[in-house]
């Protein structure tokens, strides 16, 4: 009888389990609906900075500007950007792997190399591991532009004061709800920006600048810095939210198949349970009627 | 009608306003402009301002903070890193987190890190406010 006791436990168990997972689930789904139409409500204004970006390029020589600089590597920084929660599958766990590949590769070259981590998870792992910087986490609960400016304010001047030749970005890119990959981008020195070929020369328009055009660009290329920031961080968003989705799915389908193992294995008991007590009843009134 | 003109607000949440206006003035970093329909095509900083635009004799105001104007012969285009129309803002709000920030400023000395980032945040909720009491 005990074993039937025990069983029965273990189902209500996986039950509750099976309750938070999908409740969880349907939460992250949620999340991921609000990702997804800020990633949308994003990209005109991503499509149109890039555009006055390009088309001020082709006129200013930004080679010259100081967050162009291109210094000899010695030491470096390197973003990682993680969720702050964790029950969202290999989501961060992947993209730590990534940046630990990437740091023993630079760390290989001999360069000086400083993590500044965003989000816990990463912070959490690397804390005790390598040297960090600026660490922010719990950002990603509420967030906006106000968190790219404030961590474009924490990389930006130390650039300038050359307390570090490059600055690296690594994050989760966002594909579709499946799929995410870690990537590495290079931040400082920005890559070259404006293609030639990117913008038509017809529609091409000889602007005004207020102020001059170097001035102007001189403020445009920080804010060029929290778009790309910024992008990273609505990707993170909404990948960690789509990974928890779909790891809370496989999660709760689990449950739901181990709740119907253990019902089986329940009611096999149930019914071995009464043929042993029928047993014992016959047993009994053959010795009776024998006596 | 041929002496309209149009204007569109994007931030990086959203497209927070877009439709066919008379006037729009925008706060410059060289200087407050206006801007009607015909204007030469221009590019300009914007600084921490306010923005307004007059659409049927009636007149709007936003609080923006830094970005820049795109302005063409028909078309005015604000990318900004945030905009609010004067009547989302709440005043009561906006007083306290002036007073907060002001507060943080006086503790402060010139040489902090941290003081340039504070006085801009006086200077926005200052801002807002301002444009708050307008609408």
């Amino acid at each position: 009888m005990a074993a039937l006791k025990d069983i029965k436990r273990q189902i209500g168990g996986v039950q509750k389990t099976k309750q938070i997972t999908s409740a969880m689930n349907m939460v992250a789904a949620s999340k991921f609906r609000t990702a997804q139409m800020r990633m949308d409500n994003f990209r005109p204004y991503a499509g149109k900075f890039m555009e006055v970006l390009n088309s001020l390029a082709l006129r200013v020589d930004a080679s010259s500007h100081p967050l162009l600089a291109v210094r000899p590597p010695k030491k470096l920084r390197v973003i990682c950007m993680t969720s702050d929660r964790g029950l969202c599958g290999g989501f961060n766990s992947n993209l730590i792997k990534a940046t630990e590949r990437f740091l023993k590769e630079k760390k290989g070259e001999g360069k000086d190399v400083v993590l500044v981590p965003i989000g816990r998870k990463g912070r959490d792992y690397f804390r005790k591991k390598t040297s960090i910087i600026n660490d922010r986490v719990d950002v990603f609960k509420t967030f906006d532009m106000s968190l790219a400016v404030e961590i474009s304010n924490d990389i930006i001047p130390s650039f300038l004061r050359e307390e570090y030749d490059e600055l690296y970005l690594v994050y989760n890119e966002f594909k579709n709800i499946s799929i995410h990959r870690p990537v590495v981008v290079r931040l400082f020195p920005l890559p070259s920006i404006g293609q030639e070929e990117a913008t038509d020369p017809e529609k091409r328009i000889d602007y005004i600048y207020e102020p001059s055009d170097e001035v102007l660009l001189d403020r445009i290329l920080p804010m060029y810095v929290r778009v790309l920031i910024y992008r990273a961080l609505l990707e993170t968003y909404a990948g960690e939210n789509g990974a928890r989705m779909a790891a809370m799915d496989n999660a709760t389908r689990n449950c739901e198949e181990l709740i119907g193992s253990l019902s089986l294995k329940y009611n096999k008991a149930r019914q071995g349970a009464i043929t042993a007590e029928l047993m014992d009843i016959v047993g009994g009134t053959e010795a009776l009627s024998k006596g | 009608m041929a002496d309209e003109l149009m204007l569109e607000i994007v931030t990086p949440e959203k497209l927070a306003f877009s439709s066919k206006v008379e006037e729009v003035t925008v706060p410059g970093s060289e200087g407050e402009f206006g801007v009607l329909r015909g204007h030469a095509s221009l590019l300009s900083s914007i600084q921490i301002g306010e923005l307004s635009y007059t659409k049927d004799s009636k007149r709007t105001f936003y609080a923006v903070e830094t970005g820049y104007a795109e302005v063409l012969s028909s078309k005015v285009t604000i990318l900004v890193e945030g905009a609010e129309r004067s009547d989302m803002i709440d005043k009561d709000l906006a007083r306290k987190e002036k007073a907060d920030a002001e507060a943080r400023l006086a503790k402060m000395a010139k040489e902090d890190q941290d003081y340039e980032k504070v006085r801009a945040s006086v200077t926005k909720a200052d801002m807002r406010l301002k444009v708050a009491e307008k609408g």
